[in-house]
């Protein structure tokens, strides 16, 4: 199994029915694949739709039914559109369960930095700050190395996203909370060994009795 | 409301304007009216959108005629040439959180000098800007935004101005048709009076001044 995929049906299991969910771009994007049908999960899209639905069938699409991205997108029964100031007060009030994005880093005590590179990427934090301020629960979807360096680090050395702490860090090795505000193991993907963690990970992490396998 | 042609319309806004753009990624932009704005050449504009869309589609049209001056926007990663233009010095950015955003502009309808906000407590977006403690939690005060003109696009206009939107075109068009000095608005269908439902109108017409009729 590809990396993005192990992260994206690690991170599907964290969903509850009822959640109102919303997913930023990249591997987050994946997780809706590998929802349970039975599961009613409802997916919000920032730009004001609650119950996104996959992209349409060719020829189906329509110009004012797109995702964040401007992409074509189709809304399941029980949809529902509205305004900015109402998406963003979905997502400042607490009242967006569950919210998975992308990341560059993610330090030691959860802090996350996931919107601009100084002088290389500038592309604006978008609706990155306002969900993780203001959503229930944070998830952090990424891979645990870019380029051979590790993402989880001691310190991000990158402007953070907030000071808000995330909830969970699921990559293609590992499942990491923060539940104590200190980076601590939960699980490794399948054939991946406590050592082999810790060897790939810069930020000190506590390791528990028991490290289960992650349940993919 | 005054019904009036696209030319008539951006006739009136000067070089140099603060123009508020509704849309997202381009959907829900008001195309007609950035085509004209173009045609006559409106330089120096202080945009306010909450992107920069792509090139050849919604606001991006402006930056590939370089008329934006100053642009306030959540995210312009999408638009190589509006970074190009940042990059360059030829454009002033200011990246907002979109939250922060529309929420500015907001207040800047509804008569609030700004509001409170968490997003942004302890990142950048914070230099320069009071941190206000209320109940024990830290807000950024976060100021209102205005501008000179708004330009929106509804999918229905009524004859009085009465506005109704569809989908995710609604966006940021009625929180910004609260916003302007002047509101100018394009719509997919112009229709009788009654046809949009009381309950049904997003903008009501005493906010709108201009319709740019069809044709």
């Amino acid at each position: 199994m590809d990396p993005q995929t192990i992260i994206a049906r690690r991170v599907a299991k964290e969903l509850r029915s009822g959640d109102l969910v919303n997913l930023g771009i990249g591997i987050p994007t994946l997780v809706a694949s590998y929802v349970p049908t039975d599961l009613k999960v409802f997916f919000q899209s920032e730009n004001g739709l609650i119950g996104t639905g996959p992209i349409p069938e060719q020829g189906l699409a329509h110009p004012t039914l797109t995702d964040a991205g401007g992409r074509p997108i189709s809304a399941l029964p029980g949809a529902s559109t509205f305004d900015s100031a109402m998406s963003f007060g979905l997502i400042r009030g607490g009242h967006v369960d569950v919210t998975v994005l992308g990341g560059l880093q993610v330090d030691a005590h959860g802090h996350l930095a996931n919107w601009m590179i100084p002088g290389k990427m500038v592309p604006g934090m978008g609706g990155a700050m306002d969900l993780v301020s203001g959503a229930k629960r944070v998830i952090v979807a990424m891979q645990h190395a870019a380029k051979g360096k590790s993402k989880i680090v001691a310190k991000c050395s990158l402007p953070l996203t907030s000071a808000r702490p995330v909830n969970l860090v699921v990559t293609d090795l590992a499942v990491i909370g923060f539940a104590d505000g200190r980076a601590t193991l939960l699980e490794t993907a399948p054939g991946v060994t406590i050592g082999e963690v810790m060897a790939a990970t810069e930020a000190d992490l506590l390791v528990g009795d028991h490290v289960p396998e992650m349940m993919i | 409301m005054k019904a009036i042609s696209l030319e008539e319309a951006v006739a009136m806004i000067p070089a140099g304007a603060s123009v508020m753009v509704g849309g997202f990624m381009g959907v829900g932009t008001p195309e007609r009216l950035l085509d004209e704005v173009v045609r006559q050449k409106k330089s120096g504009l202080s945009l306010i959108c909450n992107d920069a869309a792509i090139p050849g589609k919604g606001v991006g049209k402006l930056f590939d005629a370089a008329l934006v001056a100053r642009l306030t926007a959540t995210h312009i990663g999408l638009n190589p040439k509006a970074q190009q233009q940042m990059l360059a010095n030829q454009i002033v950015v200011d990246l907002v959180p979109q939250g922060t955003f529309v929420e500015r502009i907001r207040a800047g309808g509804c008569g609030l000098g700004g509001v409170l906000t968490p997003t942004g407590v302890g990142t950048l977006v914070a230099q320069g800007k009071r941190e206000i403690e209320v109940d024990g939690k830290p807000f950024l005060l976060e100021t209102a935004l205005r501008a000179q003109f708004a330009l929106v696009h509804a999918f229905l206009a009524d004859y009085l101005g009465n506005l109704a939107y569809a989908l995710t075109s609604r966006n940021f068009n009625p929180v910004m048709a609260m916003a302007a000095d002047t509101v100018i608005v394009t719509a997919e269908n112009i229709v009788p009076i009654g046809v949009i439902a009381p309950d049904h109108v997003v903008t009501p017409a005493p906010l709108v001044d201009y319709l740019i009729t069809n044709g």
